[in-house]
């Protein structure tokens, strides 16, 4: 356990003396959800309409656009191959990894919903909603992401294939994430499958991403 | 996929000293990218062997530590560590010292990971000649110096057996007798240490050549 | 990478399927494969087109699910052998189990492709429209771009020892990870969509047209089968060649 939170410090450690990265995430995250008036118009009824599901959408692209960072830094430097010599077992390493892009990515999107909530004109009890399905569907879209990375972390150019594989298995968290946040039926069940997707995939995943690391070291 | 099957590896025996084994390896044989690096490789290791890995570029020295680690798998043969595999220090190619972190928090950081059962990260430092500036960024050091922050790593964990792949890279002279220290003193108390090399390294008990002629 | 060495003397499955001994006995048996593929094409496509009534609602469109239905199951049947050998290289790290993987990706996805592109041309005539947010077709979808990530994972790869374990991991979370998708997809279709569309495959079919449908199973399963048994062929025959290619590169360095 003490290792496990080493890690996590460690890598919050570095991400703040690394300076931008959860900022350009943020400012990303924001922007993204931003441009939307401009495309379809600033008409304020579908806004609040589609709000939910544009803030969910720029909550994904941004996760997975964090991704590349997850493994990258500590393969580049040799620590990957110490970690493997860690008195805590690697899925343990993995573990605390995903635990910090989660605080790392997740948190700061959190952070910043109120703000693009106000751009799309939702209300009080709809950026509630919201807030409360990213809080229990990131986690899962950071244990898929976990896993992408892991896989292409031996990869020179794996920034792009990461998502690529994440995405078409992180949809069944954008569909009950979305339906959780929208809730307009099926709101309660949504938020359930949502939990039960991500303590299901946040208890497996480590292991899948150990494995993806251990097997691609060999 | 069809290989060649001469067999490249030149074994040397390593001493057989008195006492039970750390390890035991017999038979090992490794392929990396479709090329069969050694084969039917065996020797003993005996606590307080040091075992110089020697042979060109290319030759395998770096995969059979990794094997040895772990972390390769061999095609065939056995590793026997006579019980459960010990833990272990690997100093690879790569130092694993994060430049944003400082010398203190890169030592503070392994002794949480690996285990707080060796020196405190200052007298680390103060031993590999690094005393003074535990708050400096490591992204601020040489290669050399980086180099004694690597050495100071395996201090800071008690571990009996280390893996050193060119533990004298970028070193200077001061540098080489401080690893040459660390490694007698590991030895000393009944380690072993088994290092890739193309220099001497002083009091080596064996030497093991990997493909000499190619 | 020890392909081509003595097979080992173990059970019948492990002899049949050392690299050496499949290239041994797949050779052969190609010819007598694709006469049969050919002849169960023959008889279903004319069962299909020539003795099968039209649909008293669809009329002659009907004829396209002999050709959907087959590619829709191809598309789950070949992850299917996927997963297989996926735990087949994790588990025993088989060689002849990486090369299955491999090849099975590429025709997997074009099967999925045939099934969406034979589905939308049905829907077009049945639904007025050539894509509908349908469960199923929403999950094929889905499905499809699992493939193609696989695909490019594999390509990504230059060793592809490591790919084959790397792509592995991936089938087996993908494997995992469908159920929850296509309940997912299933979940969102029925709360966005309440009203029930016309399911062409449904419970009872007239032995007229289940008849050119087996017979149509039948023949696209042969199809994939010979046709991963080329692609097994070929690529164990490109890891041979590329392995000689080095060897000559090391004995002339």
């Amino acid at each position: 356990m003490n290792g496990l939170l080493a890690i996590v410090g460690r890598d919050i450690r570095l991400a703040l003396r690394g300076g931008a990265d959860a900022l350009t995430l943020v400012l990303f995250f924001v922007m993204a959800g931003a441009i939307v008036p401009f495309a379809i118009g600033p008409d304020r009824i579908l806004l609040q309409k589609l709000a939910p599901g544009l803030v969910w959408i720029a909550a994904f692209l941004a996760m997975l656009l964090g991704l590349d960072r997850l493994f990258r830094a500590d393969e580049d430097d040799g620590t990957l191959l110490l970690f493997r010599h860690a008195a805590i077992p690697l899925e343990a390493v993995v573990g605390g990894k995903m635990l910090a892009h989660w605080l790392l990515t997740a948190l700061p999107v959190l952070a910043a919903s109120p703000l693009l909530a106000l751009l799309l004109s939702m209300d009080m009890a709809g950026w509630t909603r919201t807030a409360l399905s990213l809080l229990l569907g990131t986690p899962a879209l950071a244990a898929f992401g976990t896993v992408g990375a892991a896989v292409t972390v031996s990869l020179r150019r794996g920034g792009l294939l990461a998502p690529v594989l994440v995405l078409p298995l992180s949809i069944p968290v954008l569909i009950f994430g979305a339906g959780a946040a929208a809730a307009a039926q099926g709101g309660t069940a949504a938020t359930l499958f949502l939990a039960a997707i991500s303590l299901v995939s946040v208890a497996f995943c480590p292991f899948a991403a150990a494995l993806a690391l251990r097997v691609g070291s060999e | 996929m069809t290989l060649a099957s001469a067999d490249t590896g030149t074994l040397g025996m390593a001493a057989m000293s008195p006492g039970t084994p750390l390890l035991t390896v017999r038979d090992l044989a490794l392929s990396r990218g479709g090329r069969r690096l050694f084969s039917g490789l065996g020797f003993v290791l005996a606590p307080g062997t040091l075992l110089l890995l020697r042979g060109p570029n290319g030759a395998g020295k770096s995969s059979l530590l990794l094997t040895l680690a772990g972390i390769l798998r061999p095609d065939a043969g056995a590793l026997d560590w006579g019980g459960e595999p010990p833990a272990l220090h690997l100093l690879a190619h790569a130092a694993g010292a994060k430049a944003r972190l400082t010398l203190e928090e890169n030592l503070a950081f392994w002794r949480k990971v690996n285990g707080p059962t060796g020196l405190t990260p200052a007298e680390a430092l103060r031993i590999v000649g690094l005393g003074g500036l535990d708050r400096l960024d490591a992204g601020y050091l040489s290669a050399g110096q980086t180099r004694r922050l690597a050495l100071a790593r395996l201090l800071v964990t008690d571990r009996k057996l280390w893996l050193l792949d060119e533990p004298t890279a970028a070193l200077d002279a001061e540098g080489d007798a401080i690893a040459a220290a660390l490694i007698a003193a590991r030895l000393g108390s009944g380690g072993a240490v088994i290092a890739a090399t193309h220099h001497d390294l002083p009091g080596a008990t064996a030497t093991l050549t990997l493909g000499d002629s190619q | 990478m020890t392909l081509d060495r003595a097979a080992p003397k173990q059970n019948w499955f492990s002899r049949l399927a050392h690299p050496g001994a499949f290239m041994a006995w797949s050779g052969p048996l190609l010819w007598p494969l694709g006469i049969v593929t050919a002849l169960a094409f023959a008889a279903g496509l004319w069962f299909a087109f020539f003795n099968s009534p039209p649909d008293y609602q669809m009329g002659d469109t009907v004829r396209i699910m002999y050709i959907h239905v087959p590619n829709a199951w191809l598309s789950q049947a070949v992850y299917g052998v996927m997963f297989l050998a996926s735990l087949g290289t994790l588990v025993w790290r088989h060689p002849l189990a990486d090369v299955t993987a491999k090849a099975a990706a590429p025709l997997g996805a074009t099967f999925t492709a045939l099934a969406l592109y034979s589905g939308s041309l049905w829907g077009r005539p049945t639904w007025g429209t050539f894509w509908e947010w349908d469960g199923r077709m929403t999950s094929t979808l889905v499905l499809f771009f699992i493939y193609l990530g696989i695909i490019a994972l594999w390509r990504a790869f230059d060793d592809q020892l490591r790919a084959a374990r790397i792509v592995a991991v991936v089938t087996l979370v993908g494997a995992l990870d469908i159920p929850i998708i296509k309940f997912s997809v299933d979940w969102w279709n029925t709360l966005h969509q309440p009203d029930s569309i016309l399911t062409p495959e449904g419970p009872k079919m007239p032995a007229s047209i289940l008849t050119p449908l087996l017979i149509m199973l039948l023949a696209f399963t042969l199809l994939f089968a010979l046709l991963e048994i080329v692609a097994m062929r070929t690529e164990i025959l490109s890891r041979r060649a590329d392995s000689l290619s080095r060897q000559a590169a090391a004995r002339s360095a």
